[in-house]
């Protein structure tokens, strides 16, 4: 995109430059994103409390996660259930809302803004609201259940529904944010193919799935992958609502790591969590990629 | 018509579905404790009363935690502002060696999950040199933890700050950056006096952003902070919590408090907000 210039004076720049005006954040890049990945890498294969210097232990850490630890593999299925509970209602609603604030009507700045606060609201906020929402006794959610004869229901406390309401929970939070994603996406679709489509008799829902589905794939890959970034490391709400409870249910990877890092000083273990967390992301990222691009294809 | 009255009964369907949360959160924080706990619920309070904020302003120092908050966020803020608009200037009008390549390296880096960084950088705060008490070796005190530059550490800089503003900068002509070089302005002052002020509506998005991060991060607060004159806002909703039963009044009046500024924030910037995702959703 960038115009490249034949102007004589910008050859006369001293080349330093752009360097100078780079440096800084490519300081901080490398002290606090590059060396504590190879440090973290480092760590997860020994045994370190913090207190004494780090003991080498090779791939017990691993060994001991992989093989026989069931918190490790119960949070790795909660984690993974909590993504594909999250995902696909919030890329649902997102894309419903996106097209709905996306049509020339009065009004509609009002409906995005209320579609988009629940965004700005920090996870924590988010948590007490929700929190007081669920809560057994005297919450909103079960005293309109029970007008209607239903419940009351043990939102947080119950194993078998913990996590659900964390999910729903999370979906509420998050759909404002993908709108916007999916609004700008739609935004960029030119007009005139769908007034094509609209002469050719093409229904609305027609042109929904053979349009704008299709036109909005690389918009709607970018939500799922930093989707799941966001949910794999979800951690907020956990420590306010559940603190991983009830049973377990509710433990996710991204807490395990702070449990075995802040609470029991397992410096080793918890970054060995993190790299497989750092893992499961990555190869589900390539997967996506994979599938979309053969998709397009 | 039809169509667009299906589209309005939509629209608000779904608003009272997303909105009730907040708008409970409000109403509760203002019911007297007699409404906040009757049922059938009741929605409108049948007076307004305040005590609640009260309440929840003399349970915990919430004002040392503003402040605290405003001040590590502002200041974050106006780094970020800086160094993110100088890189993705440098990353947007000149040519160097290496450059595509740096750049990708940068943008790389926001697919790391702070999990897997968590523990390092929490070692490099504690271990910090001269700080803290700490010996030039990083030994001996506690280094940046529950400091203000502690809490600051991990959000200095951003390499989504770094796209942002380059992708702003393509936008801006080369001419007038060789006619002011032509002028015999130096590479820096062209950036600081003809860029910068170009460059408003990226740093606004840029600075609402980054206010949001800060003011709404929790994960990092807990682990490096242990004094209760360092709290943010986002650990202080901690205090009604740790008793044992919530006290749902003050609880909800503290929520509202702490998340009122940033509402305001989005209101007022909202145009710039919308218009930065696009920007960066869109991606080149």
């Amino acid at each position: 995109m960038s115009v490249r210039s034949t102007d004589p004076y910008r050859r006369l720049n001293p080349t330093a430059i752009p360097y100078l005006f780079i440096l800084p954040v490519i300081l901080f890049t490398v002290f606090f994103k590059f060396i504590p990945i190879g440090v973290s890498l480092l760590l997860s294969f020994t045994e370190y409390d913090m207190l004494s210097s780090p003991r080498w232990v090779g791939i017990a850490n691993y060994a001991y996660l992989l093989s026989d630890n069931d918190l490790f593999w119960t949070s790795l299925k909660n984690t993974a259930q909590y993504s594909l509970e999250v995902l696909p209602a919030n890329i649902a609603i997102s894309l419903l809302l996106a097209i709905l604030v996306n049509q020339e009507l009065k009004g509609v700045a009002f409906f995005r803004t209320v579609f988009y606060l629940p965004v700005v609201t920090s996870i924590i906020a988010v948590s007490m609201i929700w929190m007081w929402i669920y809560n057994y006794q005297v919450g909103l959610l079960n005293s309109i259940l029970g007008l209607f004869g239903l419940g009351p229901f043990d939102w947080l406390r119950n194993p078998k529904l913990a996590l659900h309401s964390l999910a729903i929970m999370r979906v509420w939070k998050g759909v404002g944010w993908n709108m916007v994603i999916y609004l700008a996406g739609l935004q960029g679709i030119p007009r005139y193919i769908y007034e094509a489509a609209t002469i050719d008799g093409a229904s609305a829902w027609t042109q929904f799935r053979r349009l704008t589905w299709p036109l909005l794939r690389p918009v709607t890959y970018y939500i799922i992958v930093m989707g799941l970034i966001s949910t794999f490391q979800s951690f907020g709400e956990i420590y306010a609502m559940t603190q991983g409870g009830p049973l377990d249910s509710t433990t996710t990877l991204g807490y395990l790591v702070y449990q075995q890092a802040f609470q029991y000083w397992e410096m080793g273990k918890a970054s060995a969590t993190a790299f497989i967390l750092f893992g499961v992301i990555f190869a589900l990222s390539i997967a996506q990629n994979k599938f979309v691009s053969a998709e397009m294809n | 018509m039809p169509r667009k009255i299906l589209i309005y009964t939509l629209l608000v369907c779904l608003a009272v579905l997303m909105g009730t949360p907040l708008a409970w959160m409000v109403l509760s924080s203002v019911k007297p404790n007699s409404d906040l706990f009757s049922y059938p619920p009741v929605w409108l309070p049948s007076r307004i009363t305040l005590e609640h904020y009260q309440h929840a302003f003399r349970a915990a120092p919430f004002a040392r935690y503003f402040a605290n908050s405003t001040l590590i966020s502002t200041a974050t803020v106006i780094v970020n502002c800086l160094f993110c608009s100088l890189a993705g200037y440098a990353f947007a009008k000149y040519e160097f060696r290496g450059r595509d390549l740096l750049f990708y390296a940068l943008i790389s880096t926001m697919m790391i999950p702070f999990h897997v960084i968590l523990i390092p950088v929490f070692i490099i705060a504690k271990r910090f040199p001269l700080t803290g008490g700490n010996n030039i070796f990083g030994a001996g005190g506690i280094g940046l933890l529950d400091s203000y530059p502690g809490l600051m550490l991990i959000h200095l800089m951003n390499a989504f700050g770094v796209f942002l503003m380059r992708q702003f900068f393509f936008s801006i002509p080369d001419d007038l950056l060789d006619s002011a070089r032509i002028d015999g302005a130096s590479e820096f002052g062209i950036y600081w006096k003809i860029v910068m002020p170009l460059a408003k509506p990226a740093l606004g998005t840029l600075a609402i952003f980054t206010f949001t991060g800060v003011w709404d991060d929790f994960l990092w607060p807990l682990v490096i902070i242990t004094s209760e004159d360092m709290r943010t806002v986002q650990l202080g909703l901690q205090v009604f919590q740790s008793q044992y039963s919530i006290q749902w009044g003050p609880l909800m009046a503290a929520t509202f408090a702490v998340t009122l500024p940033l509402i305001l924030v989005f209101v007022m910037g909202q145009r710039h907000f919308v218009e930065g995702i696009a920007t960066s959703g869109m991606k080149n």
